[in-house]
């Protein structure tokens, strides 16, 4: 086993000689003019990630003060409303501003357009939108919380939002639709790219899951937003007429918003997983060598995600007042969800079965996605039954259950993604151990944080308030400690992966051995990416394919 | 026609050539006109017939003439008759989605208060 | 031809114009796509996704319109009974005529006619603006019977219709408060829609300016045809609007 562990798959090109391509997307134009004015889907991928990092980081301060605060009893750090306006901050910073945008925007800007194997994806001037928008959502967020803060919860809850609080609702609010135009744009993007720019040969069953995974998650972002955007714009004007859409004494009905808003917000976790499953999808093919076990299920199964994900949002309203019949159909549609998940995991786990696995730094990551989404995943089921739902909603259990899939699942697959990917994009490696410790710390650090919040729930604890009594003091410390080492975890990769951009080693083509189109071409790619349409002769994940063309070039060259 | 001349560059089959692929079609002003003439009378009809009551049937009649607007619009003036399998099932998503959004939400509505609704 | 591409983009060199093979490059075309067929139904499937967006966005005000419409039905049917139907029906026709000289537009673009395209651009535009004008005079008198939602929302023509000289059966206080739901969807969906009209106008002006200036006369119809789809879209809302908005209940006190 130890033997294992030593192995790796990671072929680098003799340093002493190596050399970044003279020509690439990234020398390509020089100034800040041709950054902010590129269509380049890769350069506006970097764009994207370095403003998602600084809102990451944000989102993050937010974080580490809340649990600051819940490391003593009584409220002594800020005052309620203080507090309150803390999560609103963490909540609204970190689901529209980085994991909705996390992967696809990054990553997949990146690399749609390299795995289909086009140019461009097809709207290089609406994805340079799709930044400026993101951008001008995220000032204003920053701007409503400079001018005092917001204290609704990401969720904008009706009268609440409307009636009884005097921060900056319209300002989020506005940011929030904003950022939702940028998302609405990517996903349109990524659809039209997939339908019409693959290149000679890329039919829809040789595309990798990556791709499948975007698909689907494209679909939501182009249904689902809308719905969101329309529930904000009525909570506006509820605001600023009192119109009376959503207040009861003028004969509105309040739970009409939560059914707008997760419509649009529970397929918006999905919006922000499926991603992250595609990376996994990814990962886990090219550090066992094999192909996906079961590809055909694996792309379906993002589209029946994608699909019933429209099913069940009334999940999160269960003790709100709906109809009792009405949360019956809903609670056994959300079962409905566990079963094209559960898929993903047991093809992922069937993959490594009888692979050659090696334990680089993204296959670290991708097993803590498996283990952190399939806990995060089985307690969804656990809220979704209405009985265990009426005790445990509005708890600490919620709060873990859904760290566990966002950070857990997610921020582990945004993760492994970037480290698997940096090569390519940046034409350098980061450091292999440093990485393996970083991913290992953010493994414990999050165990740490979100476990004890699994029994606090259980116990009692109701979320979203500043104080707790004493009993619950253990485990609080326990998760504020755990959230100081996912900090560390955290700050980790920022640090390293920014050394490396001048001191890591030439990467090459193909440090991975990895089967993708993007793997076939300079690192970092050319502005063009490919100097000849390629054609596509093999299946996705074809190591043999592989295998073959390697020793083709050895022979030629040799 | 003077245009077809730009398509006559054979390109690759496997790429644009498949079911998402339609060939293009130019529907005639004298067509256009039909539709038009046919989208006013039944403005006409619709308008009328709200001062007729029949009871139930008013606002199923309105909302059936108002579909069969929007069909043709969609059909004709759209061009979606003319466009690949793609176009129409994405226009059908569409519509399936928004049926999801109301039926969906009407089960909770409806069954709240039984018979009341 | 040659001379027609030449004229629309000054700056490109005549020899990418002419291609090493027979086929000819339009300036508008991109590099990325591989076609100038592949980027065309690139570009209108794009717009159909857009417009996708636009059903589910109009969709959550008519599902809330089908919600209250349902709860407060007798509010609904009087307060849709203050709406006026003749302007109601010449808005519709004018508006189903802006998207017919749209459509014969797009026909134009296809088949190089450049003075039809620009006039049937002209004539979607001024009927737009007919259109705009008739829903302003609308909005004008609501204001002045002061039906806008909001403080100063007046009651009373419900409650007490024979003084103001309506047939209709008085609603109680509590049913009459509920006529504000009516009038704020009015307001929401009409304004909604004309806001989409408004930016359709925008782009109507820009898209003339350059149909004027030829670049739609050589085959490059895209922007002409998209916006087209926009445009019917838009027309389609408001064919749903009408019956919904103006013709809920219109033989009251049978």
């Amino acid at each position: 086993m130890s033997a294992a562990i030593g192995n790796t798959i990671v072929s680098l090109p003799d340093q002493t000689t190596a050399q970044i391509p003279k020509r690439n997307y990234i020398n390509n134009e020089h100034g800040l003019l041709s950054w902010l004015l590129t269509g380049d889907h890769k350069r506006i991928a970097i764009l994207y990630l370095i403003s998602i990092t600084f809102f990451f980081f944000i989102g993050g301060a937010f974080a580490g003060l809340i649990r600051l605060e819940l490391l003593t009893p009584q409220p002594d750090l800020v005052s309620s409303d203080t507090y309150n306006k803390f999560f609103t901050m963490h909540g609204i910073i970190m689901i529209f501003l980085f994991l909705v945008p996390s992967v696809p925007a990054t990553l997949g800007n990146f690399l749609i357009p390299i795995m289909l194997g086009a140019k461009d994806l097809a709207f290089p001037k609406i994805n340079l939108l799709s930044w400026y928008l993101y951008v001008i959502g995220g000032t204003l967020t920053l701007a409503a919380l400079v001018l005092g803060g917001v204290d609704t919860g990401w969720t904008f809850t009706t009268p609440l939002s409307t009636h009884y609080l005097n921060t900056h609702v319209i300002t989020a609010a506005m940011a929030i639709f904003i950022a939702g135009f940028a998302s609405i744009f990517t996903g349109l993007n990524f659809i039209v790219t997939i339908h019409r720019m693959r290149c000679p040969g890329m039919t829809w069953f040789r595309m990798p899951l990556f791709v499948w995974a975007h698909y689907a998650a494209s679909l939501l972002m182009v249904l689902g937003t809308p719905v969101l955007a329309i529930a904000l714009v009525l909570v506006a004007l509820e605001r600023i007429f009192g119109i009376g859409v959503f207040d009861p004494t003028k004969g509105g009905d309040p739970l009409l918003f939560q059914h707008l808003f997760w419509f649009y917000s529970h397929p918006a976790v999905y919006i922000m997983i499926l991603p992250g499953m595609g990376v996994i999808s990814e990962v886990i093919s090219t550090f066992s060598r094999k192909r996906i076990f079961g590809y055909t299920a694996v792309a379906f199964s993002s589209v029946a995600i994608a699909l019933f994900g429209f099913f069940v949002w009334e999940h999160h309203m269960f003790i709100m007042g709906v109809s009792n019949y009405s949360a019956l159909v809903f609670s056994l549609l959300t079962m409905l969800v566990a079963v094209p998940s559960a898929i993903k995991i047991f093809n992922w786990a069937f993959t490594l079965q009888k692979g050659s696995i090696t334990f680089e730094t993204p296959m670290l990551y991708s097993f803590g996605f498996m283990g952190l989404f399939t806990i995060g995943g089985l307690t969804g089921v656990f809220l979704g039954s209405l009985g265990m739902d009426i005790h445990l909603t509005e708890t600490y259990f919620i709060v873990a259950h859904f760290h566990f899939v966002m950070v857990g699942g997610m921020l582990m697959a945004f993760l492994a993604g970037i480290h698997f990917w940096w090569p390519k994009m940046t034409g350098r490696m980061y450091p292999e151990s440093l990485s393996k410790l970083a991913a290992v710390t953010t493994f414990i650090g999050f165990n740490l944080t979100f476990l004890p919040q699994f029994i606090l729930g259980y116990l009692g604890m109701p979320r979203r308030y500043h104080a707790y009594p004493p009993e619950f003091q253990v485990l609080n410390v326990l998760s504020t400690a755990g959230a100081t080492v996912l900090g560390v975890g955290y700050m980790l990769p920022m640090l390293y992966l920014a050394w490396s951009l001048k001191y890591g080693a030439i990467a090459g083509d193909n440090p991975w051995q990895a089967t993708g189109l993007e793997w076939q071409i300079q690192s970092p790619p050319l502005t063009e990416n490919f100097t000849e349409t390629p054609i596509m002769d093999h299946e996705a994940y074809d190591y043999e394919w592989l295998a073959n063309k390697t020793k083709k070039e050895v022979t030629t060259v040799g | 026609m003077a245009h077809e001349a730009i398509h006559t560059d054979a390109h690759d089959p496997l790429n644009v050539t498949n079911p998402e692929h339609a060939q293009h079609h130019i529907v005639t002003p004298l067509q256009y006109g039909y539709v038009y003439v046919t989208l006013l009378l039944f403005t006409g009809i619709t308008a009328a017939a709200a001062y007729v009551n029949l009871g139930w049937a008013n606002p199923v009649i309105a909302l059936a003439i108002a579909c069969f607007k929007a069909v043709i619009v969609i059909l004709f003036f759209m061009h979606a008759a003319y466009q690949s399998r793609l176009i129409k099932m994405t226009i059908g998503a569409g519509f399936f989605m928004f049926l999801v959004l109301v039926t969906m939400t009407l089960t909770d509505y409806i069954s709240r208060a039984w018979g009341l609704w | 031809m040659d001379s027609a591409l030449a004229t629309t983009d000054p700056n490109m060199p005549e020899t990418e114009v002419h291609a090493e093979h027979e086929h000819v490059a339009l300036p508008q075309h991109r590099h990325h796509f591989e076609t100038e067929e592949q980027q065309r139904e690139a570009g209108s499937f794009g717009m159909w996704l857009f417009l996708l967006t636009e059903i589910m966005f109009f969709g959550g005000m008519f599902f809330a319109y089908l919600l209250y419409r349902n709860w407060y039905y007798p509010a609904f049917a009087v307060a849709s009974n203050q709406l006026s139907v003749p302007l109601g029906t010449i808005n519709t026709a004018v508006l189903i005529t802006s998207g017919f000289c749209m459509a014969i537009g797009v026909w134009a673009a296809e088949v190089r006619k450049k003075g039809v395209l620009v006039a049937m651009l002209l004539l979607t535009t001024v009927f737009g603006l007919i259109f705009l004008g008739v829903k302003y005079d609308e909005y004008h008198e609501k204001y002045e019977l002061h039906h806008i939602p909001g403080d100063s929302f007046n009651t009373s023509m419900f409650t007490n219709p024979a003084g103001y000289g309506i047939k209709e059966e008085p609603l109680a206080p509590d049913m009459a408060q509920k006529t504000q739901i009516f009038f704020f969807l009015y307001f929401a969906m009409t304004g909604m829609h004309a806001l989409h009209m408004i930016i359709g106008i925008a782009l109507l002006l820009w898209l003339t300016w350059r149909a004027q200036r030829g670049d739609f006369s050589s085959g490059y119809v895209a922007p002409i045809e998209n916006f087209g789809l926009y445009w019917h879209f838009v027309d389609i809302v408001w064919i749903f609007l009408f019956p919904l908005l103006y013709l809920i209940n219109r033989h009251p006190l049978h």
